[in-house]
């Protein structure tokens, strides 16, 4: 019994992320003109409904197939048949609030009982008055049976369930994050 | 054993990390830092049992990382102002297993104080020969190396003459999405710990002491930088799940 380390605490990124945290390429999940990319947007919002100008959001997902480009899948690390597909993307948010991620539909993801994973992109939030980041998830409007059968939705009590539905849009999807009031997004513990 | 070619629609076995202590982290509201009062949720964190997409995470290599990104002192035609310094040290897991070619992220306040942003507005000079960034990859034994110059500290208006301790932003991947951390590093010594809310979040004074480096005499560069060395740890795995696998239940 090796004895553990412990962990560092996690402190915020303050209202200066964007200077270490700016990456040119950083919304972009797919490169620009890839086949079915849409844009993922939202604003971010505190508990007073004011946005949040100083935030990131960070995202990360399977590729169409529902496959990792990771070692620690099970199936095998598998390079992405999309090219330019990374899989990870990065935006702070503007004057406004607003973020942007350009990206693809992830596959469904198999789970080690049996059932199967709606597509989903799991979310980071990193802000000045954030001392550790906050994770959430955000489903797809258009795939109701997959998400009817998804076992962390299905975690979620109903009537906070929406908070992690994007809604469709122009050109892709609107996902709103709300730090906290009366729709406080849903928040995990992972 | 599950193979690459076995069908995946169960028996896949998954790595787990390990849930951090509950005093390892900082509440997320702590009302002594004021901006934490309207940002930190107030329903609890759901709990997530760890899936496919938070046991893997992306794995962002040499293509991120420029010739002079760690070294903040040569980024520009001139040297820049104030104490330079080697800051060093290993990235492990909870384990003590080195992680290896992670990306680390840094950035800091000048010599005086000041970020190189519009929105810092308080009296001290802006530098021209620092823009403080840096970027560095871990090698095979989790280590990383950064030249940079020692931050001033600064004022901010969280309460009556609020004043950050001198500190460096550090961002890290690890290898997974469950490792994600942005934390920052402090200085030994420094007289302005007693009255920062953001250091002082962290409650379990062992947990607050890992974020102060130790000043490293030995590792110091002769006649030319002192060195600070930070060792950061990431949450280890579980070391069960690959015995207990058998049928199904990984919980």
């Amino acid at each position: 019994m090796s004895e553990q380390l412990g962990v560092m605490p996690a402190q915020t990124v303050g209202p200066y992320l964007h200077i270490g945290l700016r990456w040119p390429d950083g919304p972009y999940v797919v490169p620009e003109g890839t086949p079915g990319a849409f844009w993922i947007r939202g604003r971010v919002f505190d508990g007073t409904g004011t946005p949040v100008v100083d935030a990131m959001v960070e995202s990360w997902q399977a590729d169409p197939d529902g496959r990792f480009d990771h070692p620690d899948d099970p199936r095998g690390a598998r390079p992405p048949a999309l090219a330019g597909f990374r899989g990870f993307g990065r935006s702070e948010t503007d004057g406004n609030g607003w973020y942007g991620l350009l990206t693809v539909k992830p596959g469904s993801l198999p789970e080690p009982d049996g059932g199967t994973e709606a597509p989903h992109l799991t979310l980071s939030v990193f802000g000045r008055g954030l001392l550790h980041r906050l994770v959430t998830r955000l489903y797809f409007p258009d795939e109701p049976a997959a998400n009817a059968a998804d076992p962390v939705l299905r975690s979620v009590d109903a009537d906070r369930r929406g908070t992690l539905l994007a809604r469709p849009a122009a050109d892709g999807f609107e996902f709103d994050i709300h730090l906290q009031g009366d729709h406080e997004t849903v928040f995990f513990a992972v | 054993m599950t193979t690459q070619d076995a069908p995946v629609s169960s028996g896949l076995v998954l790595p787990r990390y390990r849930r951090d202590d509950v005093d390892a982290h900082p509440p997320l509201l702590s009302p002594g830092y004021k901006s934490t009062v309207a940002r930190a949720p107030k329903h609890p964190l759901i709990y997530l049992p760890q899936r496919l997409t938070e046991v893997t995470g992306p794995l962002l290599g040499e293509g991120r990382v420029g010739a002079l990104d760690h070294d903040l002192t040569r980024q520009h035609d001139g040297e820049p102002q104030g104490q330079r310094i080697i800051v060093h040290g290993r990235v492990r897991d909870g384990d003590g297993r080195p992680v290896p070619r992670t990306l680390v992220e840094i950035w800091q306040a000048n010599a005086a104080g000041r970020y190189r942003d519009a929105r810092d507005t308080w009296p001290a000079p802006l530098d021209p020969h620092f823009e403080g960034v840096g970027r560095a990859l871990t090698d095979d034994q989790g280590r990383y190396r950064f030249i940079t110059v020692q931050p001033g500290a600064y004022p901010w208006r969280n309460h009556d003459n609020a004043w950050r301790p001198a500190h460096i932003h550090f961002s890290l991947f690890g290898r997974a999405f469950t490792q994600r951390l942005v934390t920052q590093m402090y200085f030994p010594g420094d007289p302005l710990f007693f009255q920062d809310p953001i250091f002082n979040s962290v409650r379990d004074p062992k947990a607050r002491d890992r974020m102060i480096a130790r000043y490293d005499h030995a590792g110091t560069t002769p006649e030319w930088a002192l060195a600070y060395e930070f060792d950061i740890v990431l949450r280890g795995r579980e070391s069960t799940p690959f015995e207990d696998e058998d049928d199904h239940d990984d919980e």
